[in-house]
């Protein structure tokens, strides 16, 4: 039987991580803003089909980097998830937290146990009923680590430049028009704001009775870009 | 898997895809509606529900049922639901034994969502019907059990711009009805009734009229269908279709509405001696 060569376990973690953040790094960042209506969420992505950012349940959204094939199991397996406990307990027995549970161990169970960790970071998003200002953002890595995030939350391999911008740019409570702004102008580089074809927004919105989710898009997004 | 804690994953050959019911049955087959029928003959005396009807006007579709539900000779609940949002453009109505029905619609509310939500698209309506098809054939061990659930489905179909009524038998075969059907007990008196009156574009407010009146009618001749209860206020149930979405009607609103048809032709002509 061949032995193999040993490894010490600090550099197979080591270099799974540097692959997975190699791998992130490719893509286009995202970034989540708590604001008046709810949580917005808003992506740099040109494709017109392929989302980043979708609907797990009635309260719950979900958004991702990285590798489009591996985000997107993983967002089904979410949709299950979210599903499956809703129809065995109640729709309100489903909440962000314990999804964000469910997906770090299976991230870090990846991570250690198989060959190739997965390259995507994951948001799990939360608002609660109108007349209550409830938000949860979970921020999970490729490793397992989960961050409880406040505020707001940027996913994606080049966030140091993004989050300096939040740091001074954020304020609380903002109007869906002015966060939308915001997250148009940090997410574009060299202060020029991506544009509405390079976006994809959707928003968890506290007001609405029971699917809090819907995108923004088309004519909607361009008004509230070009809003003053 | 009673308390799924992990993500539910699965290999490719084994993938349910957008089916809930698949799912379901892949991690826990136990909660799927009819699961545990054996053989034997379930009594007779479980709650059934009775008669609902949907007919087709000039924007859409309205449902419409009656409240009662039965055991044997019993009533078992004055107040029940047997009409449902299955989406934003689709409702169902049920007739048969309330405990696997209600399980049904639940099920097919979360399959409609479910679908929408893994493919990022709507199902069309016809797809929303079949769905609910296989859900009524998957029941079939237990309706030979006496379990028999029959569901009435009906939409607004987007692209067609028309309301559309399905209905089913046990066995899952489905129906596309032109006008208008009804299910339960006490629906050959409704559909009767909805079938001297109906005609072709009309109103919502007619059409609410008729479905009402046609619940009445069933309620006359049928034991096990609930009339309009005025000592406890419980009218029927009734739900309009149209482009605007699934909305239900208040029930204030049916209430009154309710109340100026009860002179109606079953008053008669008075006592003969």
């Amino acid at each position: 039987m061949n032995m193999p060569f040993y490894v010490s376990p600090e550099q197979v973690m080591k270099d799974r991580a540097d692959y997975a953040r190699k791998g992130i790094a490719r893509g286009r960042s995202l970034v989540a803003l708590e604001c008046a209506p709810g949580v917005l969420i808003v992506a740099d992505n040109g494709s017109r089909t392929l989302s980043k950012i979708s609907e797990i349940y009635d309260r719950v959204a979900f958004a991702a980097v990285g590798k489009y094939n591996e985000f997107q199991m993983l967002r089904v397996a979410g949709v299950r998830h979210a599903d499956l406990k809703g129809y065995s307990y109640s729709r309100e027995d489903v909440s962000a937290k314990e999804l964000a549970n469910a997906y770090a161990q299976t991230l870090g169970q990846v991570f250690t146990h198989e060959m190739k960790p997965y390259e995507v970071e994951l948001l799990v998003a939360e608002v609660g009923r109108s007349g209550d200002d409830h938000a949860e953002m979970y921020h999970l890595f490729y490793d397992g680590v989960v961050i409880d995030e406040r505020r707001y939350a940027v996913l994606g391999g080049q966030t140091e430049q993004i989050t300096q911008a939040l740091e001074t740019q954020f304020a609380d409570a903002m109007e869906l028009g002015d966060a939308l702004k915001l997250g148009a102008r940090v997410l574009g580089s060299d202060g020029a704001s991506l544009g509405a074809e390079q976006l994809e927004v959707a928003l968890l919105e506290r007001a609405r009775p029971r699917r809090a989710f819907r995108r923004i898009k088309n004519a909607e997004l361009t008004g509230l870009l070009n809003s003053k | 898997m009673s308390e799924p804690s992990s993500l539910p994953l699965f290999a490719s050959s084994t993938d349910p895809g957008p089916s809930f019911a698949d799912l379901l049955r892949q991690v826990s087959p136990h909660q799927l509606p009819g699961a545990g029928a054996t053989g034997g003959t379930a009594p007779l005396d479980l709650p059934h529900g009775t008669t609902v009807v949907a007919v087709r006007y000039a924007g859409g579709v309205v449902m419409a049922g009656d409240r009662r539900a039965t055991a044997g000779y019993t009533i078992a609940n004055r107040r029940i639901d047997k009409v449902f949002a299955a989406d934003d453009f689709s409702g169902v109505a049920i007739a048969g034994a309330a405990g696997p029905a209600i399980e049904m619609v639940k099920l097919f509310q979360t399959q409609l969502e479910h679908y929408e939500k893994v493919q990022g698209e709507v199902l069309s309506l016809e797809g929303k019907a079949n769905q609910l098809g296989l859900l009524v054939r998957a029941n079939l061990p237990a309706a030979m059990q006496g379990l028999a659930v029959v569901p009435l489905f009906a939409g607004y179909d987007q692209p067609r711009d028309r309301g559309r009524v399905f209905s089913y038998d046990v066995t899952g075969g489905r129906y596309e009805e032109t006008d208008y059907q009804g299910q339960g007990s006490g629906s050959i008196h409704a559909r009767n009734w909805i079938k001297s009156g109906w005609t072709d574009g009309m109103t919502l407010d007619d059409t609410v009229a008729l479905a009402i009146r046609s619940l009445f009618a069933a309620a006359d001749e049928d034991v096990a269908t609930g009339g309009p209860d005025l000592v406890r206020g419980i009218f029927p149930l009734v739900a309009a279709i149209d482009a605007d979405g699934f909305r239900a009607l208040e029930e204030s609103e049916v209430e009154t509405r309710s109340r100026t048809l009860l002179d109606g032709p079953e008053r008669g002509g008075g006592d003969p001696r």
